[in-house]
């Protein structure tokens, strides 16, 4: 009979199957943001890169920018309207309900308006992006790039990162605007406020400074959006087929989802409580 | 025009290339036997720097790829065009559209010069008036065929061909076997031809090679591929056409097959 080994072997065993399982999934993880680092890097590096191709871009602005302006515009309505009942019921209670004006206008412009507009575009953009460049790499189209002699970084990446760079703050004004709209209606028709006080309140809150905090979240989170849904397609492998461009197309709103409210959580204390902005 | 020294290449540990070494002459049609995981398509994607070996060189015109940067890497992959088992048709874009592409992007030609190019490229695969299909509107065998019209669209030296029967009817298969021997008589190129399609094989191929066990075994003109006494190599040679064998267009082949199917 083979010497069974003892209980302190066994143990000793144990713990190096643990430290080997544990040390693979650390180096797995480690590897993953390395390459994805790479990425971004490599992204921006190519943005100051020619040739510039503005028809790529063009093309992109108008499918990230021109055609979620609809989808945008109907959940600022309704983010501004929610708000608008909420605010006025809260702030009822403390007999303060002639503020609802500044509530909305300062609640969308600092952070439901980015924040909103960010959300939408993850899901409808974000996702899109993945399943698009996800499908070309499974069918061999972004290698086919590669042997042309053409980047595909700087082909398919690059004009969607500027395109969601830029189009998230313009469509965060949109956002914003529209939700301000939608809670003056409710707060105007349904809780019979005087609409002149209203829209007093939301321009003497209107400051460049929280305009300007509103941008800046929108650009970021539009960056975020851009390169996580880009970087989930492009490391799509080919043997996942059709399931593997869907989980990466899931995945791919959700790690947006989450980095838009962390990104959130860092913007806000940098500029609040960092450069104490307004 | 292209040598292959030493070749190793793995998987998560798995070895699939073991030091291979091959030499492709210059204005020769090679075609790479081998059965399938062998690493046939993986030696293509090593060829034109998709992928990086774990060790050995290649070399194209005599530049080494894996010491290349990246630009001069695309400058090299402009040298070779590889037609894809799948065609990998930019399936955004118009047949125009694909086969113009690099033109577009790399030279300064205008919209009407690159079109002139593009019909006169379709014209080469025999699929005039197409310009404004789309991949999804094509059957298999015109994707293929546009595919090649792609390849040869910045006059390459070299053509890679994956596969290029796969999946098709057996008179597309001849179609296709029949451009593939054109263009190298028209366009004076090297042809590299991976397939497992043995009439195909024998059709167009003036210097054929087999991967087995992540090296060439077997490496010669049809004629002495067909006298080598290789087991591995008659043994694929002829499980590899038995059921095509009523198709079998090339004399010299059916009479092979017939002969060890007799023995």
């Amino acid at each position: 009979m083979a010497d069974q080994p003892s209980v302190p072997q066994q143990k000793t065993v144990s713990l190096l199957r643990f430290a080997d399982f544990a040390g693979g999934r650390i180096l797995y993880r480690l590897s993953g943001f390395g390459r994805a680092s790479i990425f971004v890097f490599r992204t921006l590096a190519l943005l100051f890169k020619p040739p510039f191709q503005l028809n790529l871009l063009v093309r992109q602005l108008r499918l990230i920018g021109v055609d979620s302006l609809s989808v945008v515009l109907v959940s600022g309505i309704f983010t501004g309207m929610v708000l608008a009942t909420q605010g006025y019921i809260q702030l009822s209670d403390l007999s303060a309900e002639g503020q609802i004006g500044r509530f909305v206008c300062v609640s969308l412009i600092k952070e439901l308006g980015p924040m909103v507009t960010g959300f939408v575009l993850a899901g409808r953009i974000g996702a899109s992006i993945t399943a698009e460049l996800g499908t070309m790499k499974v069918t061999e189209q972004i290698d086919a790039l590669s042997v042309m002699g053409t980047d595909p970084v700087k082909y398919l990446v690059v004009p969607r990162f500027l395109a969601c760079a830029y189009m998230l703050p313009i469509l965060t004004v949109f956002s914003t605007f529209s939700g301000i709209a939608g809670g003056y209606v409710v707060a105007v028709y349904v809780f019979s406020m005087n609409g002149v006080f209203f829209m007093k309140q939301v321009q003497s809150y209107l400051y460049i400074s929280s305009i300007c905090i509103s941008l800046i979240k929108a650009t970021s989170f539009g960056m975020a959006i851009a390169l996580v849904g880009c970087y989930k397609g492009f490391t799509i492998s080919v043997a996942g087929g059709a399931e593997g461009v869907g989980k990466a197309t899931t995945g791919s709103a959700v790690v947006s989802l989450m980095l838009i409210l962390v990104l959130d959580v860092l913007l806000n204390h940098l500029l609040f409580t960092l450069l104490q902005l307004k | 025009m292209i040598q292959i020294k030493n070749l190793w290449k793995s998987f998560e540990g798995k070895e699939v290339l073991k030091g291979l070494d091959l030499h492709i002459p210059r204005g020769e049609t090679l075609v790479i036997m081998g059965r399938s995981g062998c690493g046939k398509s993986l030696l293509l994607k090593l060829v034109t720097g998709l992928m990086q070996p774990d060790a050995g060189e290649i070399l194209v015109d005599g530049e080494e790829i894996s010491g290349l940067k990246f630009k001069e890497l695309n400058q090299m992959r402009r040298k070779i065009g590889l037609l894809f088992q799948s065609a990998a048709l930019f399936d955004s874009m118009t047949v125009e559209e694909n086969v113009g592409f690099m033109l577009a992007q790399h030279t300064k030609l205008s919209r009407a010069e690159i079109r002139e190019i593009v019909i006169e490229k379709l014209h080469l695969v025999d699929l005039d008036g197409t310009e404004h299909l789309r991949p999804a509107e094509l059957s298999g065998g015109m994707r293929k065929r546009v595919g090649l019209a792609r390849a040869i669209a910045f006059d390459p030296e070299v053509i890679l061909y994956d596969e290029p029967t796969t999946g098709l009817d057996p008179v597309t298969c001849v179609e296709i076997n029949r451009l593939i021997q054109s263009l190298h008589a028209k366009l004076e190129v090297t042809s590299v031809v991976v397939t497992h399609d043995m009439d195909s094989a024998f059709t167009v191929a003036t210097r054929m090679a087999m991967i087995h066990s992540g090296k060439i075994v077997a490496f010669g003109h049809p004629n002495e591929m067909l006298e080598n006494d290789d087991p591995i190599l008659q043994q694929f040679i002829l499980l590899g056409a038995p059921e095509q064998i009523l198709n079998v267009s090339n004399p010299v082949l059916k009479e092979f097959i017939l002969n060890l199917r007799e023995d």
